[in-house]
């Protein structure tokens, strides 16, 4: 697996230094591999900071995200009634496109910490709600049956057989929206505010530190890899005996 | 007996009918056998005597229903609760204390007093169809209902599966859906055969259930329940 992905990352360095080498484009526009390690080097307390800062936001903006996308497909499953409704607006609210939404949410909530949290939010629940929405609608028939016979309530239907039959549905949603939650945090930090890993590259691309803005890319790609790996190990380990 | 639990009816799918003026009658305490080719609707009287939702129009009536034990193919065990608490589903989904006792004796009598506590991702397919028979025998419900519950397993396995099945189900009124003539003929008291031209009963042999399988009269029996299914329209 280490080695996968050492491979994997030597690559994409060799085909960087050779993009480079090919379009002889200038440093001050395409940065090699070894600028960027050197804009690192020499940024590391900002981007250290803006990191933690970044770093929170997704973890915040992901637990609340899930805990919404959880809640919503509990509800939908429960009642068909509000299912009717709520799925054409979960739809709906996926149509609009969050780069437009951010700005919008920056005037309502300020340049605080809040919009970013909340950008990430509509990034993330939607994964959730949908795998989680779907997990408990795969009910196996078999267990369905079984349940029937047995005289289960709805209440214990879903709490003992529907819900912990769809756990690896909402794991795969987990896993994708982690994948999602640092981007939704950056876009956050684009458009209004001055901390996180998002200011940090607006910032430098205003300035020009092209190299600065890739150090800040390839810190963003590493959380969300990093943030993707975890939380695919915890729900291997948690719902794996689910499946 | 006047308790004894009677289907009759018509049913359909969409507009085609499914069957027609169909009477089933399942004696008490004796294990009736419906066999026949697929499609001709055995599962859906099963379901229907079950109360289960079948998707046809079904216009008749179940007499005598009573709540029902299920053993299907698919042993259906919830992969994330024990082999004991698998038995022991049908008081947890009603909100009871499962009676812990009654649990391990009846793992003991379908031989997997050692496996209570594996998860049921460990066992192999006579395994899981042995769990299945305990959760149902757990559920202590008169009539048992059956769906082709060995029809998955090989020669071996489904041999010894009925003599279990057949010893512990005694004295109970049984339904076994099935389309193995050989396994009709092993195990039950009523034969009745499902064909597109309607229900016709046969005559068990008089030997009591499980029968050897290569008895005489068993044999003769599965030749005769193959050659009503192979009779053309």
């Amino acid at each position: 697996m280490m080695w996968r992905v050492l491979i994997a990352v030597l690559l994409g360095l060799g085909l960087w230094q050779g993009l480079i080498a090919l379009t002889g484009l200038a440093p001050y526009l395409l940065p090699g591999p070894g600028a960027v390690a050197q804009a690192m080097w020499r940024y590391r307390n900002e981007l250290s900071l803006a990191t933690l800062r970044t770093t929170t936001e997704v973890l915040a903006g992901f637990s609340l995200g899930a805990a919404l996308g959880m809640a919503v497909a509990l509800i939908s499953a429960m009642t068909p009634r509000i299912d009717m409704v709520l799925r054409p607006i979960l739809l709906t609210s996926q149509t609009i496109p969050i780069f437009a939404l951010a700005p919008i949410l920056t005037l309502w909530l300020g340049y605080g910490m809040a919009p970013k949290i909340a950008v990430t939010v509509l990034m993330t629940f939607f994964p959730v709600a949908t795998a989680f929405l779907d997990g408990l609608g795969r009910t196996p028939a078999a267990y369905l049956d079984l349940a029937q016979v047995m005289g289960a309530s709805r209440w214990r239907l879903m709490c003992h057989v529907r819900i912990p039959a769809a756990l690896p549905a909402l794991g795969t949603g987990l896993t994708l929206a982690a994948v999602y939650a640092p981007v939704g945090a950056v876009i956050g930090e684009w458009v209004g505010g001055s901390q996180g890993l998002g200011a940090l590259m607006i910032h430098a691309n205003g300035r020009m530190r092209i190299d600065l803005v890739f150090a800040c890319m390839s810190v963003v790609t590493g959380l969300a890899l990093i943030f993707h790996t975890l939380v695919a190990r915890l729900v291997a380990a948690r719902f794996g005996r689910y499946r | 007996m006047t308790d004894r639990l009677i289907l009759s009816g018509s049913a359909w799918v969409g507009d085609v009918p499914l069957f027609a003026g169909l009477r089933l009658e399942l004696p008490r305490a004796r294990w009736t056998a419906l066999l026949g080719p697929s499609g001709v609707g055995k599962t859906t009287i099963l379901r229907l005597i079950a109360g289960l939702p079948t998707g046809v129009r079904f216009q008749g009536a179940v007499e005598n229903a009573r709540p029902v034990a299920l053993m299907a193919q698919d042993a259906a065990l919830l992969p994330w609760l024990t082999v004991a608490q698998n038995v022991a589903l049908g008081a947890r989904l009603r909100h009871q204390i499962p009676d812990w006792t009654r649990v391990q004796d009846l793992l003991h009598r379908v031989g997997l007093a050692d496996l209570a506590d594996r998860m049921p991702a460990a066992l192999s397919g006579g395994q899981r169809q042995r769990v299945a028979l305990a959760r149902t025998l757990m559920e202590d419900r008169d009539p048992v209902l059956l769906d082709e519950p060995f029809s998955a397993l090989d020669v071996r396995a489904r041999l010894r599966m009925q003599d279990l099945a057949a010893d512990l189900l005694r004295g109970r009124t049984v339904l076994m859906v099935t389309h193995d003539p050989a396994e009709a003929a092993r195990l039950a008291d009523h034969l009745l055969v499902l064909t597109e031209a309607g229900l016709t009963q046969h005559r068990a042999p008089p030997a009591p259930p499980p029968r050897p399988p290569d008895a005489p009269d068993v044999l003769a029996t599965q030749a005769r329940l193959m050659a009503q299914l192979m009779q053309p329209l």
